[in-house]
């Protein structure tokens, strides 16, 4: 059964370099190609129509592959789910990233599927982005400026301005994500919801990062995926949290909180009130879970 | 006008060598232009299994896959799973284990197993039935699929 793609598919490049790439993608009609398992179907249902030529990245070695140094993690875009699972340095200092990978879709398309893809398509239910923020994670852009390389980097939070939609200009390919490898005591966890353990787009997935000492809460992270337009910190519940005595009823005040900062709408996974309480239950859960456990 | 590609690539041991448009899926360049229709197309989307592939001794979602990206590797299909010596231990293990009914979804189901089988050493009971959460099977209820695979991996139930 063949479906007709939508958009413009006259060229096909794979460069091997960043930099060609980056010349590759420098005047805007190009769609960029990695794991391929969003953009296959999105280029056929209309989402994201071709933009002219398609630019095959997985043939740049340098974009895959996960490193910790000078007390930073630094993931290439091109690193696959099952990479993630398979790291066992990256498990040992950053075990959250392990815990979401195995909950990532299935076998199959972890095997395919990137992080800098998951990131790029920018779903509000983006698995990987809920811990990569969680973490204060910032990603590497790459352009070609007509002369040489152009890199900025932004902070995964100002990254999405809404579903499918991020800052990156059209010539910008994103290259590595990264972050500071958390302090010891300081921990995260990630949940998610879904009928079934695999291949769930996340009805709310939840992402919670404290340092809980001496009976107090420092460093609180909220992250609230599937209940906003794109991902979000749960601010306000933050607030409550940081410097409070982590017992009696923190985590119910707080999940409360998180709970009135979201934006779900009804569809056909979960009806808005239903991810309310669900956002709600999840948080109080991993609260306990890192304060308490 | 839509772009073409030629591609280099091995398929079940043999080179081949095409072109082809750059936007078909790996599941189309199989079943369409090859005539190897053991992979099957049931979803579309990756939520079955179905055409399931091994790429450099990875399984894949082929329907998710450009044929584009079979460029300079090693794809092995249930075809490729025969050889002259008979069928691959999983393939007669799904035979006397009755886990195929109606069979579609099994040239899946096999090569999901088979990549199980072939890249987790310690691989126990529930770390098999986790392995094929990505195989839907709307027949056999999955018990025998699992015994299936445990006898070929040699791990208890």
């Amino acid at each position: 059964m063949q479906v007709k793609p939508s958009g413009t598919l006259d060229e096909y490049l794979a460069p091997v370099t960043i930099e060609e790439a980056a010349r590759a993608l420098a005047d805007g009609r190009a769609s960029v190609l990695a794991g391929g398992t969003d953009l296959m179907l999105q280029a056929a249902n209309g989402r994201t129509p071709y933009r002219g030529r398609l630019v095959n990245i997985r043939r740049i070695a340098e974009l895959r592959g996960a490193a910790i140094t000078g007390g930073r993690v630094r993931i290439g875009a091109l690193t696959t789910v099952t990479d993630i699972l398979n790291h066992a340095e990256l498990a040992k200092a950053v075990p959250v990233l392990r815990q979401t990978a195995d909950k990532f879709a299935s076998n199959q398309i972890r095997n395919m599927a990137t992080i800098g893809g998951n990131i790029c398509n920018a779903s509000p239910a983006g698995d990987m982005i809920i811990p990569l923020l969680a973490l204060e994670a910032e990603v590497e852009l790459a352009s070609w400026d007509g002369a040489k390389i152009r890199t900025r980097e932004v902070a995964l939070e100002k990254f999405f301005t809404g579903p499918g939609r991020t800052v990156m200009e059209r010539g910008e390919l994103l290259t590595a994500v990264s972050f500071a490898v958390p302090e010891a005591g300081h921990r995260v966890r990630f949940a998610k919801s879904g009928p079934r353990p695999a291949l769930e787009i996340s009805t709310v997935s939840a992402a919670f990062a404290a340092t809980c000492k001496d009976g107090v809460t420092t460093n609180v992270r909220i992250v609230l995926g599937a209940v906003a337009p794109t991902p979000i910190r749960a601010r306000s519940a933050e607030a409550l949290m940081e410097g409070a005595e982590c017992s009696g009823d923190l985590a119910a005040r707080a999940a409360k909180a998180a709970a009135g900062e979201i934006s779900p709408i009804d569809d056909v996974r979960a009806s808005a009130w239903y991810r309310t309480h669900l956002t709600e239950v999840f948080v109080r859960r991993l609260i306990e879970d890192v304060c308490h456990g | 006008m839509s772009a073409t590609v030629e591609i280099n690539f091995t398929l079940n041991g043999r080179k081949r060598q095409l072109t082809i448009d750059a936007g078909l899926s790996a599941l189309n360049l199989l079943r369409d232009k090859l005539d190897m229709t053991g992979t099957k197309y049931a979803c579309g989307e990756g939520e079955c299994g179905a055409c399931t592939i091994l790429v450099d001794g990875l399984s894949v979602n082929s329907c998710l896959m450009y044929a584009a990206d079979f460029d300079g590797r090693d794809i092995v299909t249930i075809e490729g799973l025969r050889s002259d010596k008979g069928f691959d231990p999983m393939q007669d293990a799904f035979v006397e284990h009755g886990a195929i009914q109606c069979g579609f979804c099994m040239p899946g189901m096999i090569m999901q197993a088979r990549h199980l089988a072939d890249t987790n050493k310690d691989l126990t009971y529930d770390g098999l039935k986790r392995g094929l959460e990505g195989n839907v099977c709307r027949c056999t209820g999955y018990k025998k699929v699992f015994d299936a695979v445990a006898d070929v991996i040699g791990i208890a139930k």
